[in-house]
């Protein structure tokens, strides 16, 4: 049940867009698939939605084959059961609040009364007889959602759905919207290239990158232990230092850190997050400031240190605002620093 | 395939009978428009095949005696008038954007005026006007005391370069409105830059301002030479012998098709190249467009002197191309006799019926093909329906040739088959019908109708579609749920694009109407060619009443373009 995607391939003419993806969503989960613009995520949401021919591979909705690549087979998107949204909400300008959330219901449907109540607790029946361009960013969010979950489908694609909004009304949205989706018990799919927002929303996060599922977990698992660069450098900028393994351990100009079951004299590149320094001022430190500015919530710094190739960058949690030039004591966070084979 | 049956549920299992053979284009919906741009290219392949396996070749012939002359009018016409509209459409396009002058609001939109005014109908009243008996040379004699044509020297109106005057004086506008659409795309940013390095308002014009707006002034003299091409009242009431005159007179005075089709030939080739040219000229301004960013223009106001030219150089086109016209009209009508009496009504009920089937037609099918194409059909549909479009671009005496063939070769096969078959004789069903008229006309206007379709399904994001077909919506649910209603305005100013160009249509009409059939315009042709125009001004006042239409609406998107202009 859900949404799978088996060994799912697509092409722009001669480009792969989507290479051999499997991904599954179960009913009541919220996954979110976080990559860069152009990774092909979206690509993914129109095949799930049947707007894109499948190239090769298989999408299951709900326990039902809609798509397959060979032999060549494919639902037309109205029989798929999949309700989806849009980055822009593609909200129909010649009909109502109300007409929109019931435009994909039969006739004589007994979702109409569900349909009634979600207006009301979306705080949407006030506005059910305006008109979308009358609508305040939230609004419209909330009536897309709605049209988009009336129908009851099987699974709901989210394609960017807070980035309309501003920023100061984006948690709250957020918030409102995932405690809707709970409670619907569908199986959601929401794309997304803001990694705090997909960690904040999704239960089971996919990390794509160049039309491929480079790693998959939850939130947390994916942010503590990235399996290569490109999936660390997805949460921030890094700091990073090149080095080599010495009986099991990566010296670095910062300490000693594990270096896992890399072999012995291999090349390493080591990753630390501008959280997983520790700094303290100290006399005999490694490094000296450059620079310090306060961001409010924490502090940041840009130490030189002796053997680093390039400016540290350190977010201190607190306020730290030494003068340039002080000697400070560096400490990494081994939660916080990673390391993989040098490329 | 067998295991996928299994999961899929019986009703689905019947659409997906349907679906599995293709991915996610609409097959129905294809092959429609497949058959529809088959049948618009029908006259186009009448015409190549009948002029290249003709019957009674008098290619020969025709190669060396009259074509030179009918090509080399042709080109000339054509350059003339693309030269003279330049000049005129791009000057007052520049003036009503980027200056200031008295009268400049009103400018602005009547400059469209002359649109309205069939190039045959200005013809005709040119004529009357500066002929020798006409009240321009009475005047002139009686004010100098001249008595004779040998005292003084007259242009005579009836000549090539008379026929490049008036269809100048009613195509301009073409121009007019693409360069000043450009000028207004312009950021005005480029242009001070240009003057702050040191050029003049002038020099800005050569140097920048016109070099920005070439694509959409090329495209703008294409459309006039096509309509120049077209032309067939004109040059035929000045005798001036162009290729649509030629295939006139081959057919009817020569009773031969097959050289009719081989002159039709040589003018498909100019209009190939006149393609040519446009296209290039709509892919460059592609370019432009995305480049510049739009920024409202501060105008240039021009005082004294200058103000009382700009206004002159503005007012001018719009007295000759459509206040004289108009003027000329209103007066034969209110001192004709029998105003709008004898056979006016029917005339006029002809050419209703007949400009309102075709801008039916033309806009149902144009809103199909467009629509196919937006629902994913692959290069072949594509190709396809652009190659529908190509209606616009023939000539009304090419497009005439390449039907009459086809259609009585139709007739007499269906003819024989009924008499072979059940003994009864049909004779010729379609040619000369009204039929056979309708299907001219929305070929030739069908472009019209897809251009307009096209730019309103354009505004509709593509995630309306990918919306309403996941909210359930097959395509056809969809066109009439979701499309139609946003397209309201588009279609009905297709409709009306269609039906006016209908109603002042001249040149298929003549040669494939039925026997007896007039519409308003050949009424008025037929009493111009025996020197009685007066008589049918009624009907030209008529015609050039309903060409007010488009000018409204253009002029509508011109003052609805003005509040932020304002800024």
């Amino acid at each position: 049940m859900g949404l799978r995607l088996d060994n799912v391939w697509h092409r722009y003419g001669r480009l792969t867009v989507v290479r051999d993806v499997h991904l599954a969503v179960p009913p009541g989960e919220v996954a979110c698939l976080l990559g860069p613009s152009g990774c092909g995520k979206t690509t993914l949401l129109r095949l799930a939605a049947g707007l894109e021919p499948l190239a090769r591979g298989r999408i299951v909705i709900g326990g039902q084959t809609v798509a397959e690549g060979t032999p060549s087979f494919s639902l037309p998107p109205e029989a798929r059961r999949v309700g989806l949204m849009f980055q822009d909400y593609a909200l129909f300008p010649h009909l109502t609040v109300g007409e929109n959330v019931t435009f994909g219901l039969p006739r004589r449907a007994e979702r109409r009364a569900w349909v009634m109540g979600a207006l009301q607790r979306m705080g949407l029946a006030a506005v059910a007889g305006s008109y979308p361009h009358m609508l305040s960013g939230g609004q419209a969010q909330r009536c897309a959602l709605l049209r988009a979950l009336a129908p009851d489908p099987q699974a709901l694609l989210l394609d960017e759905p807070f980035s309309g909004l501003d920023v100061t009304r984006r948690a709250q949205v957020r918030e409102q919207t995932l405690a809707f989706l709970r409670e619907s018990g569908i199986a959601t799919l929401i794309v997304t290239h803001d990694p705090e927002e997909a960690m904040f929303m999704a239960d089971r996060l996919w990390i794509m990158n160049e039309g491929a599922i480079v790693q998959a977990g939850v939130p947390a698992e994916i942010y503590l232990r990235p399996t290569n660069a490109f999936v660390a450098g997805l949460f921030g900028p890094l700091n990073r230092l090149d080095a080599e393994v010495r009986e099991g351990r990566v010296e670095t100009p910062l300490g000693p850190l594990d270096a896992g079951n890399l072999p012995d004299s291999s090349r390493v590149r080591v990753l630390i997050r501008p959280e997983g320094l520790r700094v303290s001022p100290a006399t005999q430190g490694q490094g000296r400031v450059v620079t310090a500015r306060l961001l409010g919530r924490c502090s940041h710094l840009r130490i030189a240190v002796a053997g680093a190739p390039e400016l540290l960058q350190a977010l201190v949690p607190r306020v730290l605002l030494p003068e340039e030039g002080t000697p400070v004591a560096i400490e990494i966070d081994a939660d916080q620093a990673f390391v993989f084979a040098a490329e | 395939m067998a295991e996928v049956r299994e999961r899929v549920s019986p009703g689905a299992l019947a659409r997906s009978a349907a679906d599995s053979v293709r991915k996610v284009g609409p097959d129905c919906w294809s092959g429609a428009a497949l058959c529809i741009s088959a049948l618009v290219t029908v006259p186009l392949a009448g015409v190549v095949w009948l002029a290249l396996f003709p019957t009674d070749g008098i290619w020969s012939h025709l190669a060396s005696t009259v074509l030179p002359q009918y090509l080399r009018t042709t080109l000339l016409l054509m350059a003339a008038v693309s030269g003279a509209t330049l000049v005129v459409g791009v000057a007052t396009a520049w003036l009503t954007t980027l200056c200031d002058f008295p009268g400049r609001r009103i400018c602005e939109w009547a400059l469209l005026l002359p649109l309205a005014v069939p190039a045959y109908v200005a013809a005709y009243i040119y004529t009357d006007l500066l002929e020798f008996a006409g009240p321009v040379q009475v005047a002139l004699r009686e004010l100098f005391g001249w008595t004779s044509r040998r005292d003084y020297w007259f242009p005579d109106i009836r000549s090539l370069p008379g026929a490049a005057a008036m269809l100048t004086l009613v195509l301009y506008p073409y121009v007019y409105l693409l360069a000043r659409a450009a000028f207004l795309e312009q950021s005005i940013c480029v242009l001070e830059v240009s003057r702050t390095l040191g050029r003049s308002p002038w020099g800005s014009f050569f140097g920048v301002g016109l070099p920005l707006a070439r694509p959409a002034i090329v495209v703008g003299v294409s459309l006039v030479m096509m309509e120049t091409l077209n032309d067939f009242g004109t040059v035929q009431h000045f005798a001036v012998s162009t290729l649509t005159a030629g295939v006139y007179d081959v057919w009817l005075n020569m009773s031969s098709t097959a050289g009719a089709a081989q002159l039709s030939l040589v003018m498909l080739g100019l209009v190939l190249g006149l393609i040519a040219m446009e296209r290039l000229g709509r892919r460059s301004r592609r370019f432009h467009h995305t480049t510049y960013r739009w920024r409202p223009v501060p105008r240039r106001s021009l005082r004294g002197g200058d103000g009382i030219f700009a206004c002159a150089a503005c007012v001018l086109p719009i007295i000759l191309g459509f206040a004289v016209p108009a003027g000329v009209l209103i007066d034969y009508t209110l001192r004709s006799s029998h105003r709008f009496g004898g056979r006016f009504w029917t005339y006029l009920w002809n050419s209703l019926t007949l400009s309102s089937l075709a801008a039916l037609l033309a806009v149902a099918t144009g809103l199909l093909l467009c629509y196919t194409v937006r629902l994913g059909g692959g290069p072949i549909v594509t190709t396809a329906v652009r190659l529908a479009s190509i209606g616009y671009a023939l000539p009304g005496a090419v497009l005439a040739v390449g039907i009459v063939v086809p259609f009585a070769l139709f007739d007499n096969a269906l003819d024989r088959l009924l008499r072979d078959s059940i003994g009864i004789s049909t004779g010729l069903l379609l040619s000369g019908s009204l039929t056979t008229l309708v299907f001219a006309y929305t070929i030739r206007f069908l472009a019209l109708a897809q251009g307009a379709c096209d730019a309103g399904l354009s505004k509709i994001t593509p995630r309306m579609d990918g919306a309403a077909r996941s909210l359930g919506l097959a395509p056809g649910a969809m066109l009439v749920r979701i499309h139609l209603p946003m397209l309201r305005t588009s279609l009905l100013t297709a409709a009306i694009l269609v039906f006016v160009d209908g109603m002042k249509e001249l040149p298929m009409t003549v040669l494939l109407r039925p026997f007896n059939f007039e519409t308003l315009a050949t009424h008025v042709y037929q009493y111009a060619s025996h020197d009685q125009f007066e008589q049918s001004a009624p009907g030209a006042l008529a015609i050039v009443a309903f060409g007010m239409l488009p000018v409204y609406l253009l002029s509508r998107t011109i003052a609805a373009g003005r509040p932020d202009q304002r800024g």
